[in-house]
This record gives C-alpha cells, sequence and structure tokens, in this order.
C-alpha cells in the first residue's frame, strides 16, 4: 500500500477530495475520539446518548424472539404450568425453612462482633432486570438489560442472580445498560475461598461456564469443590456472595502457579432475569469503595477491634496456652 | 459515467438489515462463525458505488457498530473506514476479477480489518487474543459471493 496518496491518479474525486485524503480526516477523527474515551473520559455522555439512540434498534432486533417467548408461554400446557408451580413452592419452602434462623443468626454475630444491635442488611434496594435477546459482542460476555438510568442505575453496579454473582453494569444509558459478566476476558473479581478466607482474583475466559483463577501459588491450599465468594475488595460487591466452585486444580511441581478453573453458580448461559442491587453504603459489609486513591469505608464509628496482645511468655507457657486456643478452633456451625 | 438514481437509499436498506444480522441473537456455535456482515456490506459498497458511499459510509456504520459493542468508542468507525479505503482505492482491480478472486481479496481485506481492530483493542488494553477472532474474517470471505449476489439486487448502477 503506497501510503494515503491516490498512487494510481485516477481521478476520483468527491466532495471531499481524494479517499486518501477522506481516509485522513476520518482516521484522525477516530483516533481522536478513541483518545478522549480512553484516557479523558469525556465520551461517557456520548455512551449515553448512543445507549439511547440505539436501545429502540435493541428492542426491534429482539421482538422476535420475545414475541416467540411470549406465544410459547401463553401455550404452556396446564401441566407444565402446574410442574413449575410445584417446583416453586417446594423452593419456596426450603428457602423459608432456610431462613427462618436468619434474625437469630443475625443477632448472635452482633453479640459475637460486639455490637449493640445487628446490623441493617447490606441491601438496600433491588430490582429485578430483563436480559434483551440481542448479541453483543460474540467473543465477550456482555449483555443488554432493560433498566437504565431512569430507574437509578449507575455504571459499576452489582449485578446478580438467584444463584450467585453476574457481572457489572458498564455503559449506562436512559433505558438500557450493558452488563459485563464476571466471565468476560476483561472482567476481574475479586474473591475468596470460603473455607480457608484465602483471597485471590477470579478472571473470566470468555466462556459462560468457566472462571479462571490464576494467581494462586501451587502450595495454595485449594481444592476441588471449595466454594468462592466475593471478599468485598473492588468496590462493586459485598463481602461473602457466592460466585463459583471449583471444578478443577492442576497443581505442577514446576509451574509457580497452579492452574484453577472454577465453574460459576450464576447461570450466565440462561438466564433472562437478573437482579440489580443497590448497596447500603453506610453499612459496614458495604463495599470498599476508593475516593481520592484512599479506600474508604462507610462508617466511620464502627472501629476495627484491636490486635490480639502477642505473648510474651516463654516457650513452654506459650504451648500450655496454645492447647486450649486449639479447643477454641471456631467450627462451623451447622445452619 | 452517468449519475444515473442515487444508490443512498439502497445503501440505506442494506445497511440496516446487516445491523439486524448483527444483532440478532444466535446459537453459540453458530454467534463465532457469524461473519461481519456490516464490513462485508460496507466493503461491497465501496467497490461497487464508490463515489457515494465510500469512506463517509464505512466511518458512520463503524460508528454505529461502537454504539453496540465496541470497548473504545472509534474503533470499528477507524477500522471501517479503512475497510472502504482499500475497497474504494482498488474498486477496478476488485471489480474485474472472477468472483473466485475476489474472495481472495475480499479476505485479505477483512484479516486488514481485523488486525487493525486487534491492534486497537490491544492498545486500549481491552486485549482479546482468542484465535476465535479470526474465524469471522474466513467466513466473511467465505460468504463473499453469496453476499454480492444479494447486494447487488439491491442496487442495479447504470453503466
Amino acid at each position: 500500500m503506497a501510503g494515503f496518496a491516490t498512487g494510481a491518479g485516477r481521478p476520483l474525486q468527491g466532495r471531499g477530495g481524494s479517499p486518501g485524503f477522506r481516509f485522513a480526516l476520518y482516521a484522525i477523527l477516530s483516533i481522536a475520539f478513541m483518545i478522549f474515551d480512553q484516557r479523558f473520559n469525556w465520551l461517557e455522555r456520548a455512551h449515553y446518548v448512543l445507549q439511547a439512540a440505539s436501545y429502540p434498534v435493541e428492542l426491534a432486533v429482539s421482538s422476535p424472539v420475545t414475541a416467540w417467548r411470549w406465544v410459547q408461554n401463553s401455550f404452556a400446557t396446564r401441566d407444565s404450568i402446574e410442574a413449575e408451580n410445584q417446583r416453586l413452592r417446594t423452593r419456596l419452602r426450603d428457602l423459608e425453612l432456610r431462613s427462618m434462623r436468619y434474625d437469630a443468626l443475625a443477632q448472635e454475630n452482633a453479640a459475637l462482633i460486639g455490637l449493640r444491635n445487628s446490623l441493617p442488611p447490606v441491601a438496600q434496594r433491588w430490582l429485578p432486570a430483563e436480559i434483551v435477546n440481542i448479541q453483543l459482542d460474540s467473543l465477550r460476555q456482555r449483555v443488554l438489560i432493560d433498566r437504565g438510568s431512569i430507574n437509578g442505575v449507575t455504571p459499576g453496579q452489582a449485578v446478580l442472580d438467584d444463584h450467585g454473582v453476574v457481572g457489572q453494569t458498564m455503559h449506562v444509558g436512559p433505558w438500557s445498560a450493558q452488563v459485563i459478566f464476571i466471565t468476560d476476558p476483561e472482567h476481574a473479581l475479586p474473591v475468596q475461598i470460603e473455607r480457608t478466607g484465602l483471597r485471590t482474583i477470579a478472571v473470566g475466559v470468555g466462556d459462560a461456564t468457566s472462571l479462571a483463577l490464576p494467581y494462586l501459588p501451587a502450595n495454595a491450599d485449594v481444592h476441588v469443590g471449595d466454594v468462592l465468594v466475593t471478599s468485598g475488595l473492588g468496590g462493586v460487591f459485598p463481602p461473602g456472595y457466592p460466585v463459583a466452585r471449583v471444578t478443577e486444580v492442576h497443581k505442577d511441581t514446576v509451574q509457580p502457579l497452579a492452574h484453577v478453573r472454577a465453574v460459576p453458580f450464576a447461570q450466565l448461559d440462561t438466564d433472562s432475569e437478573v437482579m440489580l442491587i443497590w448497596f447500603r453504603h453506610d453499612s459496614p459489609a458495604a463495599p470498599l469503595k476508593e475516593q481520592n486513591g484512599k479506600l474508604t469505608r462507610g462508617d466511620r464509628n464502627i472501629q476495627p477491634l484491636p490486635a490480639p496482645a502477642k505473648l510474651q511468655a516463654p516457650p513452654a507457657a506459650a504451648k500450655k496456652s496454645a492447647a486450649p486456643a486449639a479447643a477454641q478452633k471456631p467450627e462451623r456451625p451447622p445452619i | 459515467m452517468s449519475s444515473g438514481s442515487s444508490p443512498r437509499i439502497a445503501m440505506l436498506k442494506t445497511v440496516i438489515g446487516a445491523l439486524i444480522l448483527t444483532l440478532l441473537p444466535l446459537p453459540s456455535w453458530l454467534e463465532l462463525i457469524r461473519p461481519g456482515f456490516l464490513a462485508l456490506t460496507v466493503l461491497y459498497w465501496s467497490i461497487a458505488a464508490p463515489r457515494a458511499g465510500g469512506i463517509t459510509l464505512g466511518w458512520i456504520c463503524g460508528l454505529l457498530l461502537d454504539a453496540f459493542e465496541g470497548p473504545v468508542l472509534g474503533e470499528h468507525a477507524l477500522a471501517l473506514a479503512f475497510l472502504a479505503y482499500i475497497g474504494v482505492r482498488e474498486h477496478q482491480r476488485i471489480r474485474s476479477k472472477p468472483i473466485f478472486q475476489q474472495s481472495l481479496i475480499v479476505f485479505a481485506a477483512l484479516a486488514t480489518y481485523e488486525v487493525v481492530l486487534f491492534a486497537i483493542d490491544g492498545w486500549s488494553g481491552h486485549a482479546l487474543t482468542t484465535p476465535l477472532r479470526w474465524v469471522p474474517t474466513l467466513t466473511g470471505a467465505l460468504i463473499w459471493p453469496a453476499a454480492d449476489a444479494v447486494l447487488a439486487r439491491s442496487y442495479r448502477p447504470q453503466t
């Protein structure tokens, strides 16, 4: 290719000059767009407008599928509806049984932490959102939902389904928002292994049923079947939400890092409805937010407990006192 | 070459059609091999009617695509403007070739387009290195004869 000049000398005139000239013009314009979008975040407004403008098109494209679903639903047989009803009722009963002792446990927990009252639940408000049937990008795990800034959605908001963490919102328009799944290759989620408390980062691999844990050392205590929960770092999710179950652990003695894969709890490839959650930011369990490079947590009144004093006793005495400590090793309370 | 009736209306129609095909939800294996319909449309118009649409059409279509899927605004705009530039520059040479050879040229052009996207993805920190991203380039070249036939029906230039 001979640069931008029209080397062939064909008089291919347009109103905007030669194709090379016009291309150069558009190239500069596009590069300026990219730089402003990337460096200065000036185009958040443009994204908002684009989301607004593209939403009717997206709705129109998804409408045949939506219509088909509606037809399927309205012609569902009585039997299948009854079966579903039965299943849901069973599920509801199980969940109610499980949450029956929730208040008592919350009180007990508050007593253990040393607070006078139990803390308010960290989730303040939630809103179901429907996934619009549309393909945004086949290699990136992103979807469009039918809730936007008029519903109070902001970028970087937590999205869950009834099994676990789904992802977070990215570009938000007035009526719609793009959600990036935790399995997107560009998404990294700070997690914790529930059994051991070991913190690491779960990275998407571009497949809706797989997450990678690339930063675990080969000697890390991780087993197949371990449950990963959010660790509360990262500023989007509060700690303790279920993320995935470890399904594959390869430890190669030659490699410094273990090869660990996990399967997300959220049904990312079959979900048609997700939940947007707003968190109470004055709750101590709220996700950490970063402000001016400093991590702050909502309530300043709640101080961390003082660290236990170090034992300065001779080894014999230390051994003696270590025995009851071991006996008090916390066991998982049966729920 | 007489001006003839403007192909703008046909362009608009085909671009909308291509956009719908791009956004249509498909089963996951079909998704992976889905060719870049909008890129094919832009390439077709820049070869068939370089004066009417050309680079401007490519750029506008790219912005449209960015609205739906680009990680950075302007990425597809630049790549599609470049694709249109290749088409416009070489339109006479490409047009005179038999359809099979055209497919090969289209493959090269689409590969260049994908390289531009790949580079911008990497520079902007949204790198997507899976080899699957190159599959649409191949399917795009394979589908070119069909796309050419369909798009040619939408507008016949009076030569």
